[in-house]
């Protein structure tokens, strides 16, 4: 099988995983070891494909014409193969981690939630895989439409209210912004193909350019880039494997990942660089930034501040991409891995503390440190990582954005990133120190720990290894930073 | 021998059939003779239009009396396209209406039902197939007459109102039509559309050619349903069996649109209509503000036959604004919303006969929790909710597309956002009826009832597959939109 028949197999084996598990859904155990299965499968498709383009090829696959000249087209290139490696390697980690907070929750519609969760997998792979601009649309729609059923999982009326914020944002920036521009792009260039160095130079001005690049920036809403990012909070009704893995790594990643595809593959750095145009887009990135670690500080809710956390993280891979030189493309692409493993670390302690103390609030989890050592050891590796701290890969990321800012001479911006770091230190350390250190609240029913343990084992278990790839991460970095090497220039 | 006549078998297959359907007494042998008719008929169309694109232009004299005395019959690749909408949806919405109408149509009205139903689309074909202005005048009658008596025998006694409001407005309509073919024939002493095509530039600047415009235009937008002339159409498209409104959802005010596109650039031609009257200019306002306002008030009903009736005339809008932009991507987004927007509705529609069927309401609260109950009912609603927004991979899309081109391609990027942002508004509408379906607690009523059978089912996903199929494959659309596109701007037909 060629490296483009496997690209379109990476698709096509979630699905194929999505129909196993309606079929199976009479008997839990078979389900989900189809899910567990499909996810494997997986991974070793994914890794084979990576061996491909780690050589240099670039696989590509036409699925359909539905446009004369606007093909379905599926071209595997580095950073999409970096957005692969960390969704498809989550993917199997965070089903362990589903099956054992799914049933430690008693959530119903088990199967439902497997089944659209494998189909948002297809679609993110769709995303990473987009041959072009057409395509990349479909997948990024295809990826909102698979996660509302998650997202309202619940059917509760909260749950309704956050789904219609989660769909009306996405979709309407989507439709309202990005197709505007991608069909403006079409007009100029008669080509809606990802090229090295962009192919949009001297084809437009520079009013039209920024113009664009404004549409793009704020039409790819799950960059969740203020003022747009109002869905994500909404969106952490979802159980917390959704949270996890679609609010942490796929879904908001699909969003940086497209930014940093368009400013490489549309614009071209080069091109913006000359222009100035994503200047002002730098200072609203690190707004962002800022502003959302501020509001992280005032919720109590976990799940709330994490959703916050998670906004002003992704602001620093937009403002990867909008610093348009090499440094800055390789620090926002390596943010892409370092936050997925870091973010998705923090949401499964933060579903375990649920499960296993049904506490949602920080506030009440002062002492459960003690009890569930395991889970707030993880959260505190976590936080390193998103703090940007050896022994975690976070660090590896701020390095590179630092300097690439220090590159394009926006000192201020390197403030920006020291302060955002100091605002996390405040907001994140302080739940593993307040567990561990604070005595706990003194239990209603006096007597010891309230019969609280650590979460149910595939989930402890799953909190263990991408707590382990966090400093896995720090010590090899490698094969990511060549991958992003290759489109970041010399 | 058969081929040479298919324009005459295009228009009176139907028309013998509704003779025939009227004749027998059992409902079952009526619809099996109407069946015949539309299944004739769109065999027809489909082999003129394949000879359309092969390259032919096709010229048929009625009864052997050549023209400009006798009637002609011509076909390019604008009616073929059309003539290939009417009969398709004929066909389908017939297969659907065998099981739909025994439901809500009084039995001894049956036959009757069927004889109308056959008139409505004989004289829906004969307006596109025909080449004579009169003709067209003519079958517009015929069509119409079909369509209040179809409209009135819906179940509902408000349908007699509406039936009579639309016969009211539909006369208004047809009278300003044949005023302003009068004034046409006055002046020029032909009604043959080439020939007038072929005489009107000596005339430009006669009032008596604008003041026939003028009544073409407004008696042409009425029966299109161009805001702000369009209030005969929600009450006539809520109240009318499920089945009627599906037909003439998809097909009549499509029908509307090309004899308006046939006045506009082949007649009158496009220097006339745009350059000297500057009718773009009319035009795209009043499109932008039937898309948007209709689309504010399809989100506040409750009754959602009632609530795709206003999004049909918003969509109308988005047809109009691409032929006001008078490029060929502008008319070849209209000419493809023509037929992409015939299919989403058609869909919409049946499958709304579907529910009309079982739980016998299409009130919103009637909808509540039937995703568990009908499934693949509301699938399909929900698919064909998702093309009229215009979700990718889906003809909604494909429409989408082109129109946003033609905007930017004038430099109207205001125009072209707005079309953007004016599809969030259906995100809206379409949302707050699949929410309802798939997370609102069941009534007593919808608790109770099973799946739709499978003759309803099957005509409905048909229409659902046309959505999905053209929207993955656009392509022999877009190449028939785009020849359309070519021949209306170049002049005769």
């Amino acid at each position: 099988m060629n490296p483009g028949e496997l690209a379109l197999l990476a698709l096509v084996i979630p699905a194929v995983g999505a129909v196993l598990v309606g079929l199976l859904r009479s008997s839990p155990n078979l389900r989900e070891a189809a899910s567990l299965t499909t996810g494997g499968v997986l991974l070793g498709v994914v890794m084979q494909i990576h061996r491909a383009v780690a050589a240099g090829e670039t696989p590509r696959f036409v699925l359909a014409e539905p446009l004369p000249g606007i093909p379905l087209e599926l071209v595997v290139e580095p950073l999409g193969m970096i957005f692969a490696l960390v969704a498809g390697s989550l993917w199997i980690v965070t089903t362990l981690y589903a099956i054992g907070y799914m049933r430690g929750h008693h959530e119903k519609n088990q199967t439902r939630f497997y089944i659209f969760f494998a189909l948002a997998i297809s679609c993110t792979m769709g995303v990473a895989f987009a041959g072009n601009l057409f395509t990349l649309f479909i997948f990024y729609e295809a990826l909102t439409l698979s996660t509302f059923p998650l997202v309202t999982h619940a059917g509760t009326d909260a749950a309704k209210r956050a789904g219609r914020v989660y769909l009306g944002i996405l979709l309407s920036t989507s439709i309202g912004f990005q197709l505007l521009a991608i069909i403006w792009t079409y007009l100029l260039t008669g080509t809606i193909d990802f090229e090295m160095g962009g192919i949009l130079e001297g084809r437009a001005g520079a009013g039209v350019v920024a113009v664009l690049l404004a549409l793009y920036v704020f039409g790819i809403g799950k960059a969740a880039l203020m003022p747009f990012h109002r869905w994500l909070p909404a969106a952490m009704v979802a159980p917390t494997p959704v949270s996890a893995l679609l609010h942490a790594v796929a879904v908001v990643k699909a969003g940086v990942f497209s930014i940093l595809k368009v400013t490489i593959y549309v614009f071209g750095i080069d091109f913006l660089t000359q222009l100035g145009a994503s200047v002002w887009l730098m200072w609203v990135a690190a707004a962002t930034i800022i502003l959302a670690s501020l509001v992280a500080f005032r919720k109590d809710n976990l799940k709330a501040r994490l959703a916050y956390s998670t906004i002003s993280q992704l602001s620093y891979v937009v403002l990867g991409a909008m610093l348009a030189n090499t440094m800055g493309i390789i620090g926002g692409g390596m943010h892409i891995v370092m936050h997925a493993f870091g973010k998705i670390t923090l949401f499964f302690c933060a579903g375990a503390v649920m499960v296993a103390a049904h506490k949602t609030e920080i506030s009440d989890m002062k002492g459960l440190g003690r009890t569930m050592p395991v889970t707030f050891a993880a959260f505190f590796v976590g936080t390193l990582s998103i703090i940007g701290l050896p022994p975690a890969g976070g660090t590896w990321s701020k390095w590179f954005l630092g300097l690439g800012a220090l590159d394009a001479g926006q000192v201020g911006l390197v403030a920006v990133l020291m302060v955002s770091s100091l605002l996390s230190i405040g907001y994140l350390m302080i739940v593993p120190v307040r567990a561990f250190f604070s005595p706990a609240a003194p239990n209603p029913h006096g007597h010891g720990n309230g019969g609280i343990h650590e979460a149910p084992l595939p989930s402890l278990i799953a909190i263990v290894i991408t707590s382990l790839c966090c400093f896995a991460l720090f010590a090899y970095p490698d094969p990511f930073f060549r991958l992003i090497s290759m489109v970041a220039g010399p | 021998m058969i081929a040479a006549h298919l324009p005459a078998i295009q228009v009176l297959g139907p028309l013998l059939a509704a003779a025939l359907c009227v004749l027998v007494p059992w409902k079952r042998v009526s619809w099996g003779i109407a069946m015949a008719g539309a299944v004739t008929a769109f065999g027809a169309a489909v082999g003129l239009l394949s000879r359309v694109l092969g390259g032919e232009d096709i010229r048929y004299a009625l009864g052997g009396w050549a023209a400009p005395w006798g009637i002609e019959y011509r076909v390019d690749a604008v009616n073929g396209l059309v003539l290939l909408i009417v009969a398709g949806i004929g066909v389908v919405v017939t297969l659907f209406a065998l099981t739909s109408v025994e439901r809500e149509v009084d039995e001894r009205r049956i036959p009757l039902f069927y004889g109308a139903w056959m008139l409505c689309l004989c004289g829906l074909l004969g307006i596109a197939i025909t080449g004579d202005a009169f003709n067209i005048f003519v079958f517009l009658e015929i069509s119409s007459l079909g369509t209040y008596a179809l409209i009135a025998m819906g179940s509902d006694r408000r349908a007699l109102v509406s039936a009579f409001r639309y016969l009211i407005m539909g006369s208004i309509g047809a009278s300003f039509i044949v005023i302003g073919i009068g004034l046409l024939y006055v002046e020029t002493g032909t009604l043959n559309l080439a020939d007038l095509a072929e005489r009107l530039p000596a005339l430009y600047g006669e009032r008596t050619v604008l003041v026939a415009f003028a009544f073409l235009t407004v008696g042409t937008s009425l029966k299109l349903a161009l805001f702000p002339l369009h209030v005969w159409l929600p009450d006539a498209y809520a109240f009318a069996p499920s089945a009627v409104t599906g037909l003439i959802a998809a097909t009549s005010t499509k029908v509307a649109v090309y004899v308006l596109l046939r006045f506009f650039f082949t007649v009158f031609g496009v220097t006339y209509s745009f350059g000297e009257l500057s009718l773009g200019m009319w035009l795209l306002p009043l499109a932008l503000v039937a898309i948007f306002t209709m689309s504010l008030v399809a989100i506040f009903q409750r009754n959602i036959k009632r609530m795709l009736a206003y999004s049909s005339v918003a969509q109308i809008g988005y047809i109009i604004l691409g032929i006001s932009f008078a490029s060929v991507t502008g008319l070849t987004a209209a000419t493809l919303h023509l037929f992409n927007h015939a299919l989403m509705k058609g869909a919409l529609f049946l499958a709304l006969g579907c529910v009309m069927y079982r739980v016998g309401s299409v009130h919103i609260d009637a909808l509540r929790g039937l995703g568990r109950r009908m499934p693949w009912t509301m699938a399909a609603f929900t698919a064909g909710g998702l093309s009229l927004i215009g979700v990718p991979l889906t003809v909604g899309f494909v429409s989408k597309w082109y129109l946003v081109l033609g905007a930017l391609e004038q430099g109207m990027w205001p125009v072209a956002a707005l079309v953007l942002v004016t599809s969030t508004l259906a995100v809206v509408y379409i949302w707050r009826v699949v929410e309802a379906v798939y997370f609102g607690e069941p009534s007593a009523r919808a608790d109770s009832v099973s799946e739709a059978p499978l003759r309803l089912l099957v005509p409905t996903w048909a229409l659902i597959a046309a959505n999905l199929y053209f929207g993955i494959d656009a392509s022999l659309t877009t190449n028939v939109a785009g020849q359309a596109a070519r021949a209306l701007l170049g002049g005769a037909p």
